[in-house]
Protein backbone atom coordinates (compact mmCIF):
# COMPACT_ATOMS: atom_id res chain seq x y z
CA UNK A 1 0.00 0.00 0.00
CA UNK A 2 2.73 2.52 0.87
CA UNK A 3 4.83 3.42 -1.91
CA UNK A 4 8.32 4.94 -2.54
CA UNK A 5 8.30 8.57 -3.07
CA UNK A 6 10.53 9.55 -5.77
CA UNK A 7 11.01 12.82 -4.35
CA UNK A 8 11.66 11.72 -0.73
CA UNK A 9 15.46 12.13 -2.16
CA UNK A 10 15.20 15.52 -3.25
CA UNK A 11 13.40 17.16 -0.33
CA UNK A 12 15.75 15.53 1.91
CA UNK A 13 18.55 17.30 -0.49
CA UNK A 14 16.96 20.33 0.02
CA UNK A 15 16.13 20.07 3.70
CA UNK A 16 19.62 20.02 4.49
CA UNK A 17 20.72 22.79 2.19
CA UNK A 18 18.53 24.58 4.31
CA UNK A 19 20.34 24.24 6.84
CA UNK A 20 23.18 25.84 5.50
CA UNK A 21 21.16 28.53 3.07
CA UNK A 22 21.12 32.47 3.68
CA UNK A 23 17.01 33.92 4.56
CA UNK A 24 16.32 35.03 0.99
CA UNK A 25 17.28 31.61 -0.82
CA UNK A 26 15.57 29.22 2.47
CA UNK A 27 12.50 31.12 1.71
CA UNK A 28 12.80 30.27 -2.20
CA UNK A 29 13.55 26.68 -1.15
CA UNK A 30 10.80 26.34 1.33
CA UNK A 31 8.78 27.81 -2.08
CA UNK A 32 10.32 25.01 -4.43
CA UNK A 33 9.41 22.20 -1.68
CA UNK A 34 5.82 23.47 -1.59
CA UNK A 35 5.91 23.27 -6.04
CA UNK A 36 7.57 19.58 -5.65
CA UNK A 37 5.12 18.18 -3.46
CA UNK A 38 2.11 19.96 -4.94
CA UNK A 39 2.83 18.51 -8.66
CA UNK A 40 3.56 15.35 -7.14
CA UNK A 41 0.06 15.48 -5.21
CA UNK A 42 -1.65 16.65 -8.44
CA UNK A 43 -0.19 13.61 -10.59
CA UNK A 44 -1.09 11.37 -7.82
CA UNK A 45 -4.29 12.59 -7.41
CA UNK A 46 -5.22 12.56 -10.85
CA UNK A 47 -4.23 9.22 -11.60
CA UNK A 48 -6.85 8.14 -8.25
CA UNK A 49 -9.62 9.67 -9.22
CA UNK A 50 -9.03 8.20 -12.55
CA UNK A 51 -8.54 4.54 -10.77
CA UNK A 52 -11.89 4.99 -8.50
CA UNK A 53 -13.98 6.08 -11.72
CA UNK A 54 -12.21 2.70 -13.81
CA UNK A 55 -13.28 0.76 -10.62
CA UNK A 56 -16.85 1.70 -10.46
CA UNK A 57 -17.13 0.83 -13.82
CA UNK A 58 -15.90 -2.59 -12.78
CA UNK A 59 -19.55 -3.18 -11.27
CA UNK A 60 -21.35 -0.85 -14.16
CA UNK A 61 -21.43 -1.92 -16.37
CA UNK A 62 -18.34 -4.67 -16.30
CA UNK A 63 -20.03 -6.79 -13.67
CA UNK A 64 -23.45 -5.92 -14.49
CA UNK A 65 -23.27 -6.74 -18.45
CA UNK A 66 -20.83 -10.02 -17.20
CA UNK A 67 -23.68 -11.42 -15.29
CA UNK A 68 -26.91 -10.45 -17.21
CA UNK A 69 -25.50 -11.99 -20.77
CA UNK A 70 -25.08 -15.10 -18.41
CA UNK A 71 -28.95 -15.33 -17.30
CA UNK A 72 -32.08 -16.17 -19.31
CA UNK A 73 -33.42 -13.37 -21.00
CA UNK A 74 -36.25 -13.06 -18.37
CA UNK A 75 -34.07 -11.62 -15.61
CA UNK A 76 -32.07 -9.69 -17.85
CA UNK A 77 -32.75 -6.36 -15.47
CA UNK A 78 -33.15 -7.50 -12.18
CA UNK A 79 -29.75 -9.15 -12.55
CA UNK A 80 -28.01 -5.90 -13.81
CA UNK A 81 -29.95 -3.90 -10.76
CA UNK A 82 -28.56 -6.12 -8.56
CA UNK A 83 -25.14 -4.54 -9.45
CA UNK A 84 -26.69 -0.90 -9.80
CA UNK A 85 -28.49 -1.19 -6.58
CA UNK A 86 -25.01 -2.07 -4.86
CA UNK A 87 -23.41 1.36 -6.41
CA UNK A 88 -26.38 3.75 -4.94
CA UNK A 89 -26.86 1.29 -1.91
CA UNK A 90 -23.70 0.74 -0.32
CA UNK A 91 -22.26 4.12 -1.20
CA UNK A 92 -24.86 5.79 1.42
CA UNK A 93 -23.49 2.74 3.79
CA UNK A 94 -20.41 4.18 3.16
CA UNK A 95 -20.75 7.54 3.77
CA UNK A 96 -22.61 7.19 7.07
CA UNK A 97 -20.07 4.82 8.66
CA UNK A 98 -18.78 2.27 6.62
CA UNK A 99 -15.78 4.09 5.78
CA UNK A 100 -14.85 4.92 9.37
CA UNK A 101 -15.52 1.31 10.40
CA UNK A 102 -12.83 0.31 7.59
CA UNK A 103 -10.13 2.97 7.97
CA UNK A 104 -10.27 4.75 11.15
CA UNK A 105 -8.14 3.35 14.03
CA UNK A 106 -10.21 1.59 16.22
CA UNK A 107 -9.61 -2.35 17.97
CA UNK A 108 -7.82 -4.30 15.35
CA UNK A 109 -11.43 -6.19 14.20
CA UNK A 110 -12.96 -2.57 13.43
CA UNK A 111 -12.45 1.15 12.87
CA UNK A 112 -13.97 3.67 15.61
CA UNK A 113 -16.73 6.55 13.82
CA UNK A 114 -14.93 8.97 13.91
CA UNK A 115 -15.08 9.33 10.53
CA UNK A 116 -19.08 9.20 10.59
CA UNK A 117 -21.04 11.27 7.94
CA UNK A 118 -17.00 11.46 6.95
CA UNK A 119 -16.17 14.12 9.62
CA UNK A 120 -12.62 15.51 8.70
CA UNK A 121 -12.68 13.35 5.19
CA UNK A 122 -11.41 16.32 2.88
CA UNK A 123 -9.10 17.80 1.31
CA UNK A 124 -5.61 17.10 3.54
CA UNK A 125 -4.23 14.00 3.17
CA UNK A 126 -4.21 11.09 5.74
CA UNK A 127 -0.79 9.99 6.09
CA UNK A 128 -1.40 6.84 7.11
CA UNK A 129 -2.80 5.55 4.54
CA UNK A 130 -1.67 8.21 1.08
CA UNK A 131 0.08 10.74 1.81
CA UNK A 132 0.19 12.48 -1.57
CA UNK A 133 -3.62 12.31 -2.38
CA UNK A 134 -6.75 14.53 -0.48
CA UNK A 135 -8.09 11.78 2.61
CA UNK A 136 -11.36 12.46 0.13
CA UNK A 137 -9.94 10.36 -3.20
CA UNK A 138 -8.80 7.51 -0.74
CA UNK A 139 -12.08 7.50 0.62
CA UNK A 140 -13.98 7.66 -2.71
CA UNK A 141 -11.46 5.11 -4.22
CA UNK A 142 -11.90 2.49 -1.47
CA UNK A 143 -15.91 2.72 -1.94
CA UNK A 144 -15.52 1.17 -4.98
CA UNK A 145 -13.99 -1.39 -3.96
CA UNK A 146 -16.93 -2.18 -1.11
CA UNK A 147 -19.40 -1.83 -3.78
CA UNK A 148 -18.35 -4.41 -6.26
CA UNK A 149 -17.35 -7.58 -3.40
CA UNK A 150 -21.19 -8.04 -2.60
CA UNK A 151 -22.02 -7.18 -6.39
CA UNK A 152 -20.37 -10.15 -7.14
CA UNK A 153 -22.01 -12.25 -4.40
CA UNK A 154 -25.33 -11.78 -6.33
CA UNK A 155 -24.04 -13.97 -8.99
CA UNK A 156 -24.41 -16.79 -6.64
CA UNK A 157 -27.98 -16.57 -6.23
CA UNK A 158 -28.70 -15.58 -9.67
CA UNK A 159 -32.54 -15.69 -11.17
CA UNK A 160 -34.58 -16.28 -8.00
CA UNK A 161 -33.82 -14.03 -5.02
CA UNK A 162 -36.24 -11.13 -4.36
CA UNK A 163 -34.81 -7.34 -4.92
CA UNK A 164 -35.73 -6.12 -1.34
CA UNK A 165 -34.08 -9.58 0.11
CA UNK A 166 -31.04 -9.05 -1.49
CA UNK A 167 -30.61 -5.10 -0.34
CA UNK A 168 -31.05 -6.15 2.70
CA UNK A 169 -28.70 -9.12 3.07
CA UNK A 170 -25.98 -6.90 1.12
CA UNK A 171 -26.08 -3.90 3.97
CA UNK A 172 -26.38 -6.64 6.89
CA UNK A 173 -23.40 -8.34 4.84
CA UNK A 174 -21.08 -5.35 4.29
CA UNK A 175 -21.35 -4.86 8.03
CA UNK A 176 -20.61 -8.63 8.98
CA UNK A 177 -18.20 -9.65 6.74
CA UNK A 178 -16.79 -6.90 4.52
CA UNK A 179 -16.22 -4.01 6.54
CA UNK A 180 -14.57 -6.41 9.64
CA UNK A 181 -12.24 -8.42 6.87
CA UNK A 182 -11.58 -4.61 5.11
CA UNK A 183 -10.70 -2.94 8.19
CA UNK A 184 -8.44 -6.18 9.73
CA UNK A 185 -6.56 -6.72 6.34
CA UNK A 186 -6.40 -2.66 5.03
CA UNK A 187 -6.98 -0.55 8.61
CA UNK A 188 -4.28 0.90 10.69
CA UNK A 189 -3.78 -1.49 13.64
CA UNK A 190 -5.75 -4.25 11.67
CA UNK A 191 -5.31 -7.62 12.94
CA UNK A 192 -3.83 -9.25 9.96
CA UNK A 193 -1.96 -5.67 8.56
CA UNK A 194 1.16 -6.32 7.42
CA UNK A 195 2.20 -2.52 7.31
CA UNK A 196 0.29 -0.97 9.78
CA UNK A 197 0.52 -3.03 12.85
CA UNK A 198 -0.91 -5.97 12.29
CA UNK A 199 -0.67 -9.43 14.25
CA UNK A 200 -0.45 -11.52 11.42
CA UNK A 201 0.95 -9.48 8.73
CA UNK A 202 -0.97 -10.92 5.48
CA UNK A 203 0.00 -9.68 2.08
CA UNK A 204 -3.13 -7.88 0.60
CA UNK A 205 -2.33 -5.61 -2.16
CA UNK A 206 -5.68 -4.91 -4.13
CA UNK A 207 -7.65 -7.23 -2.33
CA UNK A 208 -8.01 -11.40 -2.70
CA UNK A 209 -8.78 -11.85 0.80
CA UNK A 210 -10.75 -8.38 1.50
CA UNK A 211 -12.68 -8.74 -1.49
CA UNK A 212 -12.55 -12.34 -3.94
CA UNK A 213 -12.25 -14.61 -0.61
CA UNK A 214 -14.80 -12.77 1.53
CA UNK A 215 -17.42 -12.36 -1.78
CA UNK A 216 -16.43 -16.15 -3.50
CA UNK A 217 -17.25 -18.29 -0.32
CA UNK A 218 -20.18 -16.04 1.03
CA UNK A 219 -21.01 -16.80 -2.87
CA UNK A 220 -21.08 -20.99 -1.80
CA UNK A 221 -23.00 -20.15 1.56
CA UNK A 222 -25.51 -18.38 -0.26
CA UNK A 223 -25.74 -20.99 -3.13
CA UNK A 224 -26.84 -23.57 -0.66
CA UNK A 225 -28.46 -21.61 1.64
CA UNK A 226 -31.31 -20.02 -0.75
CA UNK A 227 -31.33 -23.47 -3.12
CA UNK A 228 -31.43 -24.45 -6.67
CA UNK A 229 -33.19 -22.57 -9.19
CA UNK A 230 -36.12 -24.22 -10.40
CA UNK A 231 -35.63 -26.80 -13.03
CA UNK A 232 -31.49 -26.84 -12.29
CA UNK A 233 -29.79 -28.86 -13.46
CA UNK A 234 -31.94 -30.74 -15.87
CA UNK A 235 -33.28 -28.38 -17.74
CA UNK A 236 -31.89 -26.05 -19.88
CA UNK A 237 -30.57 -23.16 -18.17
CA UNK A 238 -28.33 -21.28 -21.00
CA UNK A 239 -26.97 -17.77 -20.61
CA UNK A 240 -29.28 -15.63 -23.30
CA UNK A 241 -26.61 -12.81 -24.93
CA UNK A 242 -22.96 -14.33 -24.46
CA UNK A 243 -22.26 -10.95 -26.29
CA UNK A 244 -23.21 -8.93 -23.51
CA UNK A 245 -20.92 -11.24 -20.97
CA UNK A 246 -18.26 -10.60 -23.31
CA UNK A 247 -18.63 -6.95 -23.23
CA UNK A 248 -19.06 -7.20 -19.38
CA UNK A 249 -15.66 -9.30 -19.61
CA UNK A 250 -13.72 -6.82 -21.59
CA UNK A 251 -14.89 -3.83 -19.35
CA UNK A 252 -13.57 -5.61 -16.35
CA UNK A 253 -9.98 -6.47 -17.84
CA UNK A 254 -9.65 -2.99 -18.36
CA UNK A 255 -11.68 -1.62 -14.97
CA UNK A 256 -9.22 -4.10 -12.59
CA UNK A 257 -5.99 -1.70 -14.11
CA UNK A 258 -7.95 0.55 -11.62
CA UNK A 259 -8.44 -1.92 -9.12
CA UNK A 260 -4.98 -3.42 -8.92
CA UNK A 261 -2.37 -0.53 -10.18
CA UNK A 262 -4.71 1.82 -8.52
CA UNK A 263 -4.22 -0.14 -4.98
CA UNK A 264 -0.56 1.73 -5.25
CA UNK A 265 -2.18 4.69 -4.13
CA UNK A 266 -0.04 6.88 -6.02
CA UNK A 267 1.13 6.97 -9.81
CA UNK A 268 4.29 5.25 -9.00
CA UNK A 269 6.54 2.28 -9.72
CA UNK A 270 4.62 0.02 -8.18
CA UNK A 271 1.76 0.99 -9.98
CA UNK A 272 3.15 0.27 -13.34
CA UNK A 273 4.71 -2.99 -11.58
CA UNK A 274 0.85 -3.78 -10.66
CA UNK A 275 -0.62 -2.94 -13.62
CA UNK A 276 1.79 -5.32 -15.60
CA UNK A 277 1.10 -8.33 -13.48
CA UNK A 278 -2.57 -7.70 -13.50
CA UNK A 279 -2.31 -7.73 -16.88
CA UNK A 280 -0.10 -10.88 -17.35
CA UNK A 281 -2.33 -12.94 -15.04
CA UNK A 282 -5.39 -12.02 -17.19
CA UNK A 283 -3.68 -13.34 -20.57
CA UNK A 284 -2.39 -16.21 -18.87
CA UNK A 285 -5.72 -16.83 -17.14
CA UNK A 286 -7.47 -16.59 -20.46
CA UNK A 287 -4.98 -19.05 -22.23
CA UNK A 288 -4.97 -21.72 -20.03
CA UNK A 289 -8.97 -21.64 -19.36
CA UNK A 290 -8.87 -22.12 -23.18
CA UNK A 291 -6.26 -24.68 -23.63
CA UNK A 292 -8.25 -27.04 -20.82
CA UNK A 293 -11.36 -26.62 -22.67
CA UNK A 294 -9.64 -27.37 -25.95
CA UNK A 295 -8.34 -30.83 -23.91
CA UNK A 296 -11.49 -31.69 -22.53
CA UNK A 297 -13.87 -30.65 -25.40
CA UNK A 298 -12.15 -29.93 -28.44
CA UNK A 299 -13.74 -26.46 -28.59
CA UNK A 300 -11.98 -23.31 -26.65
CA UNK A 301 -15.14 -21.55 -25.97
CA UNK A 302 -15.93 -17.71 -26.22
CA UNK A 303 -17.49 -17.80 -22.52
CA UNK A 304 -14.66 -19.87 -21.36
CA UNK A 305 -11.93 -17.24 -22.86
CA UNK A 306 -13.77 -14.47 -20.92
CA UNK A 307 -14.00 -16.32 -17.87
CA UNK A 308 -10.08 -17.57 -17.71
CA UNK A 309 -9.73 -14.07 -17.46
CA UNK A 310 -11.52 -12.95 -15.17
CA UNK A 311 -10.39 -16.10 -13.02
CA UNK A 312 -6.78 -14.52 -13.83
CA UNK A 313 -7.76 -11.13 -12.66
CA UNK A 314 -9.06 -12.14 -9.70
CA UNK A 315 -6.25 -14.85 -8.61
CA UNK A 316 -3.39 -12.01 -9.63
CA UNK A 317 -5.08 -9.66 -7.07
CA UNK A 318 -3.75 -10.35 -3.63
CA UNK A 319 -0.12 -10.51 -5.23
CA UNK A 320 -0.27 -7.86 -7.61
CA UNK A 321 1.85 -5.25 -6.10
CA UNK A 322 4.13 -7.94 -4.50
CA UNK A 323 5.34 -10.01 -7.51
CA UNK A 324 7.29 -9.96 -10.60
CA UNK A 325 5.38 -10.58 -14.02
CA UNK A 326 6.22 -13.80 -14.75
CA UNK A 327 5.54 -14.86 -11.33
CA UNK A 328 2.04 -13.31 -12.27
CA UNK A 329 2.12 -15.36 -15.36
CA UNK A 330 2.57 -18.60 -13.19
CA UNK A 331 -0.69 -17.27 -11.52
CA UNK A 332 -2.72 -16.45 -14.34
CA UNK A 333 -2.09 -20.12 -15.52
CA UNK A 334 -2.66 -21.60 -12.49
CA UNK A 335 -6.08 -19.62 -12.15
CA UNK A 336 -7.63 -20.21 -15.38
CA UNK A 337 -6.57 -24.34 -14.85
CA UNK A 338 -7.95 -24.78 -11.36
CA UNK A 339 -11.19 -22.55 -11.68
CA UNK A 340 -11.97 -24.27 -14.90
CA UNK A 341 -11.56 -27.82 -13.14
CA UNK A 342 -14.16 -25.83 -10.45
CA UNK A 343 -16.77 -24.60 -12.20
CA UNK A 344 -16.96 -27.83 -14.28
CA UNK A 345 -15.84 -30.56 -12.58
CA UNK A 346 -16.31 -29.88 -8.96
CA UNK A 347 -19.92 -28.06 -8.73
CA UNK A 348 -21.41 -31.11 -10.80
CA UNK A 349 -20.26 -33.26 -8.40
CA UNK A 350 -20.92 -31.35 -5.35
CA UNK A 351 -24.30 -30.57 -6.39
CA UNK A 352 -24.79 -26.28 -5.89
CA UNK A 353 -26.27 -24.20 -7.96
CA UNK A 354 -23.86 -21.47 -7.35
CA UNK A 355 -25.27 -20.10 -10.91
CA UNK A 356 -22.63 -17.86 -12.21
CA UNK A 357 -19.98 -19.49 -10.53
CA UNK A 358 -18.77 -16.97 -7.90
CA UNK A 359 -17.28 -19.42 -5.73
CA UNK A 360 -15.52 -21.31 -8.65
CA UNK A 361 -13.58 -18.32 -9.85
CA UNK A 362 -13.69 -15.61 -7.15
CA UNK A 363 -13.74 -17.85 -4.23
CA UNK A 364 -11.21 -20.70 -5.34
CA UNK A 365 -8.99 -17.96 -7.13
CA UNK A 366 -8.61 -15.67 -4.53
CA UNK A 367 -7.92 -18.54 -2.03
CA UNK A 368 -5.10 -19.57 -4.46
CA UNK A 369 -4.07 -16.02 -5.33
CA UNK A 370 -3.83 -15.87 -1.16
CA UNK A 371 -1.38 -18.48 -0.80
CA UNK A 372 0.69 -17.72 -4.27
CA UNK A 373 1.11 -14.64 -2.70
CA UNK A 374 2.95 -15.84 -0.13
CA UNK A 375 5.16 -17.78 -1.92
CA UNK A 376 5.97 -15.31 -5.00
CA UNK A 377 6.01 -11.82 -2.86
CA UNK A 378 9.50 -10.21 -3.33
CA UNK A 379 11.03 -7.35 -2.31
CA UNK A 380 12.39 -6.79 -5.66
CA UNK A 381 9.12 -5.43 -6.69
CA UNK A 382 7.54 -4.39 -3.46
CA UNK A 383 10.54 -2.49 -0.27
CA UNK A 384 7.58 -1.06 1.96
CA UNK A 385 8.18 -3.44 4.34
CA UNK A 386 11.41 -2.74 5.97
CA UNK A 387 13.65 -3.78 8.42
CA UNK A 388 15.22 -3.12 12.04
CA UNK A 389 18.15 -1.92 9.57
CA UNK A 390 16.63 -0.41 7.13
CA UNK A 391 16.59 -2.64 4.48
CA UNK A 392 13.62 -3.76 2.44
CA UNK A 393 12.13 -7.03 4.47
CA UNK A 394 11.90 -10.61 2.92
CA UNK A 395 8.34 -10.84 1.54
CA UNK A 396 7.62 -14.07 0.17
CA UNK A 397 8.83 -17.47 0.19
CA UNK A 398 10.77 -16.93 -3.13
CA UNK A 399 12.78 -13.90 -0.77
CA UNK A 400 13.14 -16.64 1.69
CA UNK A 401 10.72 -15.92 4.00
CA UNK A 402 8.03 -19.60 3.70
CA UNK A 403 6.36 -18.76 6.78
CA UNK A 404 4.55 -16.08 5.11
CA UNK A 405 2.98 -18.47 3.42
CA UNK A 406 1.19 -19.52 6.31
CA UNK A 407 0.60 -16.02 7.61
CA UNK A 408 -1.66 -15.68 4.38
CA UNK A 409 -3.29 -19.06 5.08
CA UNK A 410 -4.29 -17.78 8.52
CA UNK A 411 -5.63 -14.17 6.44
CA UNK A 412 -7.91 -16.59 4.24
CA UNK A 413 -8.91 -18.77 7.23
CA UNK A 414 -10.45 -15.53 8.80
CA UNK A 415 -11.70 -14.21 5.92
CA UNK A 416 -13.37 -17.36 5.06
CA UNK A 417 -14.51 -17.80 8.61
CA UNK A 418 -16.16 -14.37 9.13
CA UNK A 419 -17.38 -14.80 5.17
CA UNK A 420 -19.20 -18.07 6.46
CA UNK A 421 -20.92 -17.44 9.66
CA UNK A 422 -21.26 -13.12 8.54
CA UNK A 423 -23.51 -14.68 5.34
CA UNK A 424 -25.57 -16.44 7.55
CA UNK A 425 -26.72 -14.37 9.78
CA UNK A 426 -27.03 -12.08 7.63
CA UNK A 427 -29.26 -14.95 5.38
CA UNK A 428 -31.52 -15.58 9.07
CA UNK A 429 -32.22 -11.94 9.91
CA UNK A 430 -33.17 -11.00 6.46
CA UNK A 431 -35.09 -14.42 6.18
CA UNK A 432 -37.12 -13.60 8.86
CA UNK A 433 -38.08 -9.54 8.39
CA UNK A 434 -38.74 -10.57 4.53
CA UNK A 435 -38.82 -13.79 2.02
CA UNK A 436 -35.76 -14.22 -0.02
CA UNK A 437 -36.80 -16.52 -2.30
CA UNK A 438 -39.30 -15.76 -5.66
CA UNK A 439 -42.45 -17.94 -5.96
CA UNK A 440 -41.74 -20.86 -7.96
CA UNK A 441 -44.55 -18.87 -10.26
CA UNK A 442 -42.54 -15.72 -10.12
CA UNK A 443 -39.21 -17.41 -10.97
CA UNK A 444 -40.81 -18.84 -13.99
CA UNK A 445 -42.35 -15.49 -15.04
CA UNK A 446 -38.88 -14.30 -14.33
CA UNK A 447 -37.30 -11.27 -12.17
CA UNK A 448 -37.67 -8.46 -14.51
CA UNK A 449 -41.92 -8.80 -14.76
CA UNK A 450 -41.96 -10.26 -10.97
CA UNK A 451 -39.82 -7.82 -9.34
CA UNK A 452 -39.60 -4.54 -11.50
CA UNK A 453 -42.34 -4.53 -13.84
CA UNK A 454 -40.80 -4.14 -17.16
CA UNK A 455 -38.85 -6.22 -19.48
CA UNK A 456 -34.99 -5.97 -21.20
CA UNK A 457 -36.17 -6.89 -24.53
CA UNK A 458 -38.86 -5.28 -25.83
CA UNK A 459 -38.03 -6.02 -30.15
CA UNK A 460 -42.03 -5.88 -31.18
CA UNK A 461 -42.73 -1.94 -30.17
CA UNK B 1 -54.34 -22.12 -56.04
CA UNK B 2 -52.30 -23.61 -53.91
CA UNK B 3 -50.48 -22.64 -50.67
CA UNK B 4 -46.82 -24.32 -50.48
CA UNK B 5 -44.81 -23.89 -47.25
CA UNK B 6 -40.94 -24.82 -47.67
CA UNK B 7 -39.32 -25.18 -44.43
CA UNK B 8 -35.47 -24.55 -45.14
CA UNK B 9 -31.58 -23.73 -43.95
CA UNK B 10 -32.11 -20.21 -42.80
CA UNK B 11 -28.70 -19.74 -45.12
CA UNK B 12 -30.70 -21.11 -48.00
CA UNK B 13 -33.20 -17.85 -48.00
CA UNK B 14 -30.74 -15.84 -50.76
CA UNK B 15 -30.80 -18.44 -53.34
CA UNK B 16 -34.54 -19.66 -52.47
CA UNK B 17 -35.82 -15.96 -53.08
CA UNK B 18 -33.72 -15.34 -56.43
CA UNK B 19 -35.07 -18.73 -57.53
CA UNK B 20 -38.69 -17.34 -56.83
CA UNK B 21 -38.21 -14.01 -58.65
CA UNK B 22 -36.86 -15.78 -61.61
CA UNK B 23 -40.08 -17.31 -62.22
CA UNK B 24 -42.82 -14.48 -61.56
CA UNK B 25 -43.11 -15.57 -57.90
CA UNK B 26 -43.91 -12.11 -55.57
CA UNK B 27 -45.16 -12.76 -52.74
CA UNK B 28 -43.43 -14.47 -50.08
CA UNK B 29 -44.00 -14.41 -46.15
CA UNK B 30 -40.73 -15.83 -43.99
CA UNK B 31 -41.07 -16.83 -40.44
CA UNK B 32 -38.24 -17.85 -38.56
CA UNK B 33 -39.31 -21.22 -36.58
CA UNK B 34 -37.14 -24.03 -34.90
CA UNK B 35 -38.20 -27.55 -35.44
CA UNK B 36 -36.70 -31.04 -36.33
CA UNK B 37 -36.94 -33.75 -38.83
CA UNK B 38 -35.38 -37.06 -38.35
CA UNK B 39 -31.92 -35.30 -37.94
CA UNK B 40 -30.37 -35.26 -34.98
CA UNK B 41 -29.63 -31.47 -32.91
CA UNK B 42 -25.98 -30.52 -31.74
CA UNK B 43 -24.20 -30.24 -28.76
CA UNK B 44 -23.70 -27.07 -26.45
CA UNK B 45 -21.10 -26.45 -24.00
CA UNK B 46 -21.41 -23.66 -21.45
CA UNK B 47 -18.90 -23.77 -18.46
CA UNK B 48 -18.55 -27.15 -19.17
CA UNK B 49 -22.27 -28.01 -18.65
CA UNK B 50 -23.57 -30.07 -22.06
CA UNK B 51 -26.66 -29.11 -23.33
CA UNK B 52 -28.42 -31.36 -26.68
CA UNK B 53 -30.19 -28.89 -28.51
CA UNK B 54 -32.77 -30.74 -30.60
CA UNK B 55 -35.01 -27.87 -31.51
CA UNK B 56 -32.77 -26.25 -34.33
CA UNK B 57 -33.51 -22.79 -36.66
CA UNK B 58 -35.22 -22.90 -39.41
CA UNK B 59 -36.61 -20.33 -42.12
CA UNK B 60 -40.64 -21.08 -43.08
CA UNK B 61 -41.35 -20.03 -46.40
CA UNK B 62 -45.01 -19.45 -47.45
CA UNK B 63 -46.31 -18.61 -50.77
CA UNK B 64 -49.70 -18.87 -52.68
CA UNK B 65 -49.63 -19.98 -56.70
CA UNK B 66 -52.22 -20.98 -59.16
CA UNK B 67 -52.16 -24.41 -59.26
CA UNK B 68 -50.93 -25.13 -62.74
CA UNK B 69 -47.89 -23.28 -61.55
CA UNK B 70 -47.43 -25.99 -58.73
CA UNK B 71 -44.55 -28.51 -59.84
CA UNK B 72 -42.71 -25.22 -61.57
CA UNK B 73 -42.55 -24.00 -58.33
CA UNK B 74 -41.77 -26.76 -56.55
CA UNK B 75 -38.83 -27.83 -58.71
CA UNK B 76 -37.60 -24.20 -58.59
CA UNK B 77 -37.28 -23.78 -54.53
CA UNK B 78 -35.96 -27.09 -54.50
CA UNK B 79 -33.29 -27.11 -56.82
CA UNK B 80 -32.54 -23.43 -54.85
CA UNK B 81 -32.03 -25.30 -51.28
CA UNK B 82 -30.59 -28.80 -51.72
CA UNK B 83 -27.17 -29.30 -50.57
CA UNK B 84 -28.09 -33.44 -50.60
CA UNK B 85 -27.29 -33.63 -46.62
CA UNK B 86 -29.68 -34.19 -44.18
CA UNK B 87 -31.20 -31.03 -42.63
CA UNK B 88 -32.23 -29.51 -45.82
CA UNK B 89 -35.64 -29.52 -44.93
CA UNK B 90 -39.34 -30.55 -46.31
CA UNK B 91 -42.04 -28.86 -48.58
CA UNK B 92 -45.80 -29.11 -48.03
CA UNK B 93 -48.47 -28.33 -50.20
CA UNK B 94 -51.95 -27.75 -49.60
CA UNK B 95 -55.09 -26.66 -51.60
CA UNK B 96 -56.27 -22.51 -50.67
CA UNK B 97 -60.26 -21.86 -50.69
CA UNK B 98 -59.89 -18.25 -51.15
CA UNK B 99 -57.40 -15.24 -51.49
CA UNK B 100 -58.27 -11.42 -50.67
CA UNK B 101 -56.66 -8.50 -51.57
CA UNK B 102 -57.51 -5.83 -48.82
CA UNK B 103 -56.47 -2.69 -50.57
CA UNK B 104 -58.85 -3.21 -52.97
CA UNK B 105 -61.26 -6.48 -52.02
CA UNK B 106 -60.10 -8.02 -55.66
CA UNK B 107 -60.36 -12.74 -54.97
CA UNK B 108 -58.79 -15.47 -56.92
CA UNK B 109 -55.63 -16.11 -58.60
CA UNK B 110 -55.74 -12.12 -59.64
CA UNK B 111 -55.42 -11.15 -55.93
CA UNK B 112 -51.70 -13.20 -55.53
Amino acid sequence: MLSNRVFAGLLLFSSSALAVAPPADRAELRALQAAVAASQSAGDNAWMLMCAALVLMMTGPGLALFYCGLVRKKNVLGTMMQSFAMMAVITLLWAVCGYSLVFAPGNPFLGDLRYMFLRGVGGEPNATYAPTIPHQTFMIYQLMFAIITPALITGAFAERVRFRAMVMFSTLWAFFVYFPVAHMVWGTGGFLNAFLGGKYPVFDFAGGTVVHITSGFSALVTAIYIGKRVGYPHEKIVPHNLVLSFIGACLLWVGWFGFNAGSALAASSLATSAFVATHFAAAAGAVSWMAAERLRNGKPSALGAISGAVAGLATVTQGAGFVQPFSAVLIGLVAGGLCYFMVTKAKEKLGYDDSLDVFGVHGIGGLAGCLLTGVFATRVVNSALKLANGQPAPLGWIDGNPAQVLNQLIGAAIGIGLGVVGTLLALKITGLVTPLRMYEREEDSGMDLTLHGEEGYNFET
Amino acid sequence: MVKIEAVIQPSKLDSAREALRNIGIDGLTVSQVRGHGRQKGHKEVYRGREYQVDLLHKLKLEMVAPSSRKDEVIAALVEAVRTGAIGDGKIFVSEVAEAIRIRDDSRGEGAL
